[in-house]
């Protein structure tokens, strides 16, 4: 066990355990965007950003990737912690305004202004959907393109994947964007048993064993059946 | 493309860790471009997915999806070049080209318009790169011209006015008999004529008597990689030296130059290997 010092309160967790993760299970909030339980850690969003470290010496680091050490101060909720998740969150208002989940995080921080101009993007490059695919859907079909401002998330060349199961995990755990499920067009959605009552999954042999993250969703059900 | 012509290229790194850009640099310098069929290939041979390989390919500014015309035109647009003018410079080859200058290509595949971020070369701005060849302090106005002589080829070397290329007397080692025939003009100069042999074929060749020049006239055909065995035409004894070419390992074809030198000529079609010793003063 690790002893360290969560905002002053001495604290003592498992080795190999990062920040947030014994933040979150102590009960110190960190906000984060970038970080799902059974997902690698990736440090893409800041949103979870705590003080590390003492006086003058002390320096901001993303919970989300650095490991406890001995003896460390954190402290989750400091001025300064607070000033840099503000501004994140503007920057991430500037660039997806329409995201509901980015705008209840930034009224929850009392972000009022908006210095920057709006952009409508639908991604915040978080990485979280290439993660799901690779890491729990076993599919690998998207991943980071291109560099700088033309960096984006997607399939190779654009074009629909054929490791692609159309299993919409990307979709649902994505913090920014605002697709939805694409029931009426189905060779482009996920399944949407949810709100359609003959799914497109009942009807085609494709979607077979396709480890929808709906799963056990209705139409699976009714296949079975 | 055959996407079995990438399989040597990617079998030869043995799927060795931090080999992907090697092989993608290869598959490059092979085909000009990436042929998305390579990517596949890659993909399925090195157990990599997909989208990693497009991520690496799509990230470095080096690798092209996309196949690039014949010449490449480049407008700096860096921080000096940008306020001296270099984005009308780039609308203007936008305009004059139809095409885009995000790398665009023109449907004749001739021209690839693209822009760099600086080139250190910022004395010298407005610059443009065409080819490799860097066009100083350039105006919207040059940018016609700039077109016309890329479209000519920069590269073409004019043996006229080339100081590089002059013209040499030559005689036979053996029986000093001039080589040289003033009645049958190849390059605009007196041809260097032999008699030659390969194979079953025996015939006259001509050669320019230019130094650097590599233009030849034959009665037949002599095949690209064939060694000939070169005679002089008076005295019929064969002109070979002792020493082999440096590039391909076939004989040297030696011939004295008037005023005592002897140059050398590689005796292989298409070996462009040749040397002048001024010193040598006997075959040996």
């Amino acid at each position: 066990m690790i002893k360290l010092k969560i905002n002053a309160v001495p604290v003592s967790v498992e080795e190999g355990s990062t920040i947030l993760e014994a933040a979150q299970f102590l009960g110190f909030p960190i906000p984060t965007l970038c970080h799902v339980e059974g997902l690698s850690p990736y440090g893409a969003c800041r949103l979870c950003v705590v003080e590390v470290g003492e006086g003058a010496r002390s320096k901001l680091v993303s919970s989300c990737t650095y490991p406890v050490e001995e003896g460390l101060r954190v402290r989750t909720a400091s001025a300064r912690v607070v000033r840099a998740r503000k501004m994140i969150l503007e920057l991430m208002l500037g660039s997806c305004p329409q995201s509901k989940i980015i705008q209840d995080l930034a009224s929850a921080y009392e972000v009022r202004q908006q210095r920057f101009k709006q952009e409508y993007e639908t991604c915040i490059l978080c990485g979280l959907c290439a993660r799901m695919c690779t890491e729990q859907m076993m599919a690998h079909a998207i991943g980071f393109q291109g560099r700088g401002d033309h960096r984006t998330l997607g399939t190779p060349f654009n074009i629909k994947s054929e490791k692609c199961r159309l299993c919409g995990g990307c979709i649902y755990i994505c913090p920014a964007c605002q697709l939805r499920c694409t029931y009426t067009q189905p060779e482009k959605a996920i399944c949407g048993g949810c709100a359609n009552l003959s799914p497109p999954c009942l009807e085609k042999p494709n979607f077979d064993d396709m480890m929808c993250y709906m799963s056990p969703c209705v139409a699976c059900e009714i296949k079975k059946d | 493309m055959n996407p079995t012509s990438v399989l040597p290229i990617v079998e030869k790194y043995n799927n060795r860790r931090g080999s992907l850009i090697s092989i993608l640099e290869e598959i490059q310098s092979q085909y000009g471009y990436l042929p998305s069929e390579a990517l596949q290939v890659v993909a399925d041979r090195t157990g990599r997915s997909l989208v990693d390989i497009y991520g690496v390919a799509t990230f470095y500014k080096a690798f092209r999806l996309k196949p690039r015309g014949k010449h490449l035109i480049c407008t700096c647009l860096g921080t000096a070049c940008h306020v001296r003018g270099g984005p009308s410079i780039a609308q203007e080859f936008e305009g004059q080209l139809g095409i885009k200058r995000t790398g665009e290509t023109t449907p004749d595949k001739e021209f690839t318009l693209e822009t760099v971020m600086c080139l250190g070369a910022c004395a010298l701005g407005p610059i443009v790169v065409a080819d490799g060849h860097y066009f100083p302090n350039v105006t919207t106005s040059q940018v016609k011209t700039i077109i016309g002589r890329t479209r000519e080829g920069l590269d073409k070397i004019e043996v006229q006015k080339d100081k590089r290329i002059f013209p040499v007397e030559v005689a036979c080692p053996r029986c000093n008999h001039t080589l040289m025939d003033p009645d049958h003009l190849v390059d605009g100069h007196p041809s260097i004529r032999v008699t030659v042999s390969f194979g079953e074929e025996h015939g006259w060749l001509r050669l320019s008597s230019l130094y650097g020049s590599y233009t030849i006239e034959t009665g037949s055909e002599i095949p690209m990689g064939t060694i000939a065995h070169f005679f002089c035409p008076h005295c019929h004894a064969e002109l070979i030296g002792a020493s082999n070419c440096m590039a391909c390992e076939a004989p040297m074809v030696p011939m004295i130059v008037q005023g005592g030198a002897i140059v050398q000529i590689c005796s292989r079609r298409g070996c462009r290997s040749h040397m002048l010793d001024l010193d040598a003063t006997a075959v040996t």
